[in-house]
């Protein structure tokens, strides 16, 4: 092979593989950027004008977003929040307490417990929404804030990553060493494990707190005042009643658009904080 | 407290940190399973004679089971949702192990951009992801049908018969991708180095080194991501829900779960739905225990 040919052979090893990730990231982009460009038509720019081109709505549909039944849409924001922040934060001290005694003790119900998460992780909690209704249902608690959360605090996916988590990163002798020194369990935990497992814990805040934020069966099923909606079912109610109405098909896309804002600036910003190596470390064995 | 020997203190300890995970699982994923089962085994039925009969719940026994098992409309739920699940599966683990092997080739550019702009549909919820696709779809607010207009092609069906499925699983290969990317791409980050070095050394090319080398190591993480996405299919309920009013193609049973949403607030028989979600998360752990037997339970066995 003559030089020429090889640096060219070398131009085509980098060429090709970026522009196949180019198109990757244009194929992931594009839809954002519409809702964004679609956020700014007004309803009769939205189906007559070149779908990429901006309108001259972006005022008026914000108005109308948010003043949507007297300030909805921003309840819905603030709902959204807080079954996401407290569901995520709850559920992952929760989670990190578990796997870490799963983890670094040996108890009697171990094994039963580990296979009862594992079976937890296989099977989807969403195809026990009704059944979770059901009991919400007995209790009394069908239509409130805690129907949603609390079925969002138990995650055996998140559980499982603690334990993982736990084993790969607090080691017995420090734990056996404060041991030692006279600690009780619960100080090693909180003053030992627990900082140990934070990058763990981080990744386990975000997965549950993305779980929440986008699920949608749960909050349908179990509200329907209206002023408890989180984000997706409102928007979804949005949309459904807009079928014959324009107007309302201009607050879901703007309502749409502003909600995707925050959350790709949260990921973003936190994306350093993403310990996935761990998983897949920890899945090798 | 202090009267207990430290044995004993520690002995106790790990009880009270799985307390709360346990009383959780225990009050909202294994009870409402049980209740499940028992309302599954009840139904309304008339008791008493002529026009005096009263509607009662009474013990059926398996009637609600063999009533969804004979019912053709939640077999054909099941089939659509097979056609579904047959295009988004493969697509999705198909673009995340190919764009997580050009993330690791050293020859490819722009590899932050890239990876960021991938993993940003993580962050759009599955409903609102719907509805921008939706929009994108619908032939009059569609920039694809619009430029195809104008080349004088007409409107792309998207929602249309045949259009449906795939229009669908792109919502989902579009939501999946970059999160199953970050989780391939990371296990191939684990992958030391020397390996490489050893199969340069014999003369293996960058594609040979990809598909004898990288992707056989990263098996447990495709295992994974593979099991996630199925089960993620068996749970599809948001995005044809959200679809829905856009399009005539999509009844109000499309889905396995859309069938037991109907069948509780619809029709309000939580018998019948119960019956069925029963069916439904049995079937799901049966299809991800065959999964993890036939790859040989590379996922979660290694963890033992």
């Amino acid at each position: 092979m003559s030089a020429a040919n090889s640096v060219l052979t070398h131009r085509r090893a980098q060429i090709l593989p970026t522009i196949v990730l180019l198109l990757g990231s244009i194929y992931c982009l594009v839809p954002v950027a519409w809702v964004l460009v679609a956020s700014t038509k007004s309803s009769g720019e939205l189906f007559s004008t070149f779908t990429f081109a901006p309108g001259t709505g972006l005022l008026d549909n914000l108005r109308d977003l948010f003043t949507y039944g007297n300030g909805l849409y921003l309840r819905w924001t603030a709902n959204s929040a807080l079954y996401a922040i407290a569901g995520a934060a709850a559920s992952t001290l929760i989670s990190a307490l578990a796997g870490y005694a799963m983890a670094k003790y040996d108890f009697r119900g171990r094994s039963l417990l580990f296979y009862a998460i594992l079976a937890g992780v296989l099977v989807p909690g969403m195809t026990l929404a009704i059944p979770q209704y059901l009991i919400m249902s007995e209790l009394d608690l069908v239509g409130g804030y805690w129907s949603v959360l609390l079925p969002s605090l138990i995650s055996p996916f998140g559980i499982y990553l603690a334990r993982v988590y736990a084993m790969a990163s607090v080691p017995d002798s420090t734990m056996e060493a404060a041991r030692i020194d006279g600690a009780s369990e619960y100080r090693i935990f909180g003053s030992i494990g627990m900082p140990m497992m934070v990058p763990g814990m981080v990744t386990i805040f975000l997965l549950q707190f993305v779980g929440i934020w986008n699920n949608f069966l749960l909050p349908f099923i179990m509200l329907s005042d209206e002023s408890k909606f989180p984000i997706t079912v409102g928007l979804y109610t949005v949309l459904s009643k807009g079928s014959g109405q324009p107007t309302l098909y201009g607050i879901a896309i703007v309502g749409a658009a502003v909600s995707v804002i925050p959350l790709i600036v949260l990921l973003l910003s936190l994306q350093r904080f993403w310990r996935l190596d761990l998983l897949s470390g920890g899945l090798k064995g | 407290m202090t009267a207990l020997p430290r044995a004993e203190r520690r002995s106790r300890a790990p009880y009270l940190f799985v307390a709360p995970a346990v009383l959780l699982f225990v009050a909202f994923l294994a009870v409402p399973i049980g209740y499940a089962i028992y309302l599954s085994a009840r139904g309304l039925r008339l008791t008493g004679k002529g026009i005096f009969g009263t509607r009662e719940e009474v013990f059926v026994g398996l009637d609600n089971y063999v009533k969804t098992l004979t019912d053709p409309g939640f077999f054909a739920g099941f089939g659509r949702l097979a056609l579904y699940g047959l295009i988004s599966v493969p697509l999705t683990l198909g673009l995340a192990l190919l764009f997580a092997l050009l993330l690791d080739h050293a020859g490819s550019r722009a590899k932050r951009f890239s990876r960021t702009a991938i993993f940003i549909p993580y962050a759009v919820p599955g409903v609102t992801a719907s509805l921008l696709w939706g929009f994108m779809y619908l032939p009059s607010t569609s920039p694809f049908s619009y430029l195809t207009r104008e080349l004088g092609l007409g409107e792309i069906p998207f929602l249309g018969a045949g259009g449906i499925y795939p229009s669908l699983a792109n919502i989902a290969v579009w939501g999946g991708v970059g999160f199953n990317m970050i989780i391939i791409f990371t296990s191939l980050r684990g992958i030391p180095s020397e390996l490489y070095d050893a199969a340069r050394i014999d003369g293996a090319s960058e594609w040979q080194i990809a598909w004898r080398v990288k992707i056989p190591l990263v098996a447990p993480a495709l295992v994974l991501t593979g099991l996630f996405s199925l089960i993620g299919t068996l749970q599809v309920y948001g995005e044809p829900t959200t679809v829905k009013p856009m399009t005539s193609e999509i009844s109000g049973d499309w889905v396995p779960l859309m069938h037991i949403y109907r069948d509780a607030f619809v029709r309000d028989d939580l018998a019948l739905a119960s019956a069925a979600s029963v069916l439904l998360a049995v079937g799901t752990l049966v299809v991800s225990v065959l999964l993890l037997k036939v790859t040989q339970k590379r996922a979660f066995g290694g963890m033992q």
